[in-house]
């Protein structure tokens, strides 16, 4: 189950006149997981993530979504998928409950409704109508309205956009309960945060490209060096040191009694380098690990920052 | 909510209920909008009192009454099928609503199936409550049923092409510009409350072939005139209802 492809694009090419807003794009989602897709403004996910909806056409490449081809087969796929849009999609003058219990209506087997508003804490504005709304308000009641048919996999386009943190949090803890659950999601966010927390997988997108995927640790570790730094007494036999340390490491005394060692930082490497200071006597102090986060991984491979 | 509330169970419901589901909720959204119901009901409500009772235009021979409520059953028509549908469906395009029932199990001819009942159940309480108020005028309507039924049925269908022309191919902002200007001018210019030979012969032709002047003639010829089958003014619908219904279905833009 856990390694069946949900989603499975391959070369995906889509053009807007002559701007070309995705360009040979590789994406795959395993079953009962969430991926996110990571980039800037204008990197081409919400081209993307729609393409996988069945809302545009591929210009070239191919597209599977749950083994269907979403045009095509769009009759089949829409009831087995959840769709939160980045915004609308509401009857402006619909309120918020009976806005849901529609889209409830429009399925075989609904979640309760009910049950669903309080979870969402959408209670209190049940009977507000949708202009009246908060831009957060919005934003739940958008996602209720794409996990409400009970889907196997959800779509969901900058979730926590807009959201004050109690709401992301939120928001947050219902998509590991889809997790939990067996629904696999794909969303899309500009939040290194958000991709940190919550995915199995990221897809980092840049230029209508994925730039890079993996779990976040793989691209924390894979992306580039880790640093370790410590202070001590000056001279140390950086020669002795590496032989301990394995291939690829490097070390240096950067100023007079000022260390710094590269490569790959993992739990072993420490113990090998304070176990190499007991022997010679040394008290390493200031002793400090600097791991790659996301954001330093995403600046390496594109050259952008994240909310440029 | 506990572990397995999540579980995946999808499925579309029966496509019966969803059409019944979407009809409902399209009626109540038209009846809850207050411009709307401005245009589907103060106005001609309005118009058929006061162009009853006050001396306002020559309606020619007969009691005002009978030559009114014919015409303001047309623009009930339109006002419902045309203006309403295209202010509504203009801005459900604007705010991503077809967007989102379109990635629903909802089919778009459901949806579209769903729109005309919605039409057609705000048609019958509009043409309930003229009825009402015509009758109280002392009206006394000729002709049958069956004509009277097909020239609404017809009226609905070109009003409603045309209306979501408008709406799929133009901006919410300038649909609902538009689709007011154009109730107004065919309200004056389309034998409403205006009788047609009050216009230069050169535009009366041309302003007979209007939709809202077939309708609201056809329908005068019925139940003012009691004339069987009013041919000429059912052809100039169909005519209008297939091309309005075609450039619909080719040039509507879902997004």
């Amino acid at each position: 189950m856990k390694n069946e492809s949900v989603v499975q694009v391959r070369g995906l090419v889509k053009r807007y006149g002559s701007k070309t807003a995705v360009d040979g794009l590789d994406l795959d989602v395993r079953a009962g997981t969430v991926t996110a897709v990571l980039g800037p403004n204008g990197a081409g996910k919400t081209t993307t993530v729609e393409t996988c909806e069945g809302y545009r056409r591929p210009d070239a490449g191919t597209v599977r979504v749950l083994g269907l081809d979403p045009v095509a087969d769009a009759a089949r796929l829409r009831p087995r998928i959840g769709v939160m849009l980045q915004s609308g999609g509401v009857y402006s003058g619909a309120r918020a409950e009976e806005m849901l219990r529609h889209m409830a209506k429009l399925h075989a087997d609904p979640l309760d409704v009910d049950a669903l508003i309080e979870r969402l804490g959408l209670g209190s504005c049940g009977r507000t109508t949708y202009r009246r709304l908060s831009g957060g308000q919005q934003q739940r009641l958008a996602l209720a309205m794409a996990v409400v048919g009970r889907p196997e996999l959800v779509f969901l386009d900058e979730p926590t956009a807009g959201l004050d943190p109690q709401a992301r949090r939120s928001t947050w803890d219902l998509v590991r309960e889809l997790r939990a659950d067996g629904v696999s999601t794909v969303l899309t966010t500009h939040f290194m945060d958000e991709a940190e927390e919550l995915a199995d997988d990221v897809a980092i997108v840049d230029a209508g490209k994925v730039v890079a995927q993996g779990s976040p640790e793989e691209l924390c570790r894979g992306g580039a060096e880790n640093t370790l730094r410590f202070t001590g007494r000056p001279g140390l036999d950086m020669g002795s040191l590496l032989k301990a340390l394995p291939d690829g490491t490097a070390a240096a005394e950067l100023t007079p009694g000022a260390y710094r060692i590269s490569g790959t930082v993992d739990p072993q490497l420490l113990a090998t380098v304070t176990s190499w200071c007991a022997q010679h006597g040394v008290m390493p102090d200031g002793i400090s690990v600097e791991r790659h986060s996301l954001e330093d991984v995403f600046l390496g491979l594109t050259g952008k920052e994240l909310r440029a | 909510m506990s572990a397995g509330t999540y579980t995946p169970r999808p499925g579309a419901a029966p496509v019966g209920r969803m059409i019944a589901a979407q009809a409902l909720f399209e009626t109540k959204m038209l009846l809850r909008n207050g411009e709307q119901l401005l245009l589907t009901v103060v106005i001609p409500s309005l118009l058929l009192v006061l162009f009853s009772t006050v001396d306002i235009v020559d309606t020619g021979d007969g009691r005002p009454v009978d030559f009114l409520a014919p015409g303001v059953l047309a623009l009930a028509v339109m006002s419902t099928a045309f203006t309403g549908q295209a202010i509504a469906t203009g801005f459900e395009r604007r705010y991503g609503v077809l967007k989102r029932l379109a990635a629903s199990p909802l089919p778009r001819w459901a949806l579209m199936t769903a729109k005309t009942l919605a039409v057609l159940v705000t048609e019958v309480l509009q043409i309930a409550l003229l009825t009402a108020i015509a009758l109280g005028l002392g009206w006394s309507p000729q002709g049958g049923p069956l004509p009277v039924l097909l020239l609404i049925v017809l009226g609905t269908a070109a009003f409603s092409g045309l209306g979501l022309l408008m709406a799929g191919t133009l901006k919410a902002e300038a649909t609902l510009a538009a689709a007011n200007l154009v109730f107004l001018l065919l309200l004056v210019g389309g034998g409403v409350v205006v009788p047609l030979d009050k216009f230069p012969d050169a535009a009366r032709g041309l302003l007979e072939l209007l939709p809202i002047s077939a309708l609201s003639g056809g329908l005068r010829d019925v139940l003012q005139d009691g004339a069987a089958m009013p041919w000429a003014e059912l052809g100039i619908l169909a005519l209008w209802a297939a091309a309005g219904l075609g450039a619909a279905a080719k040039l509507f833009r879902w997004e």
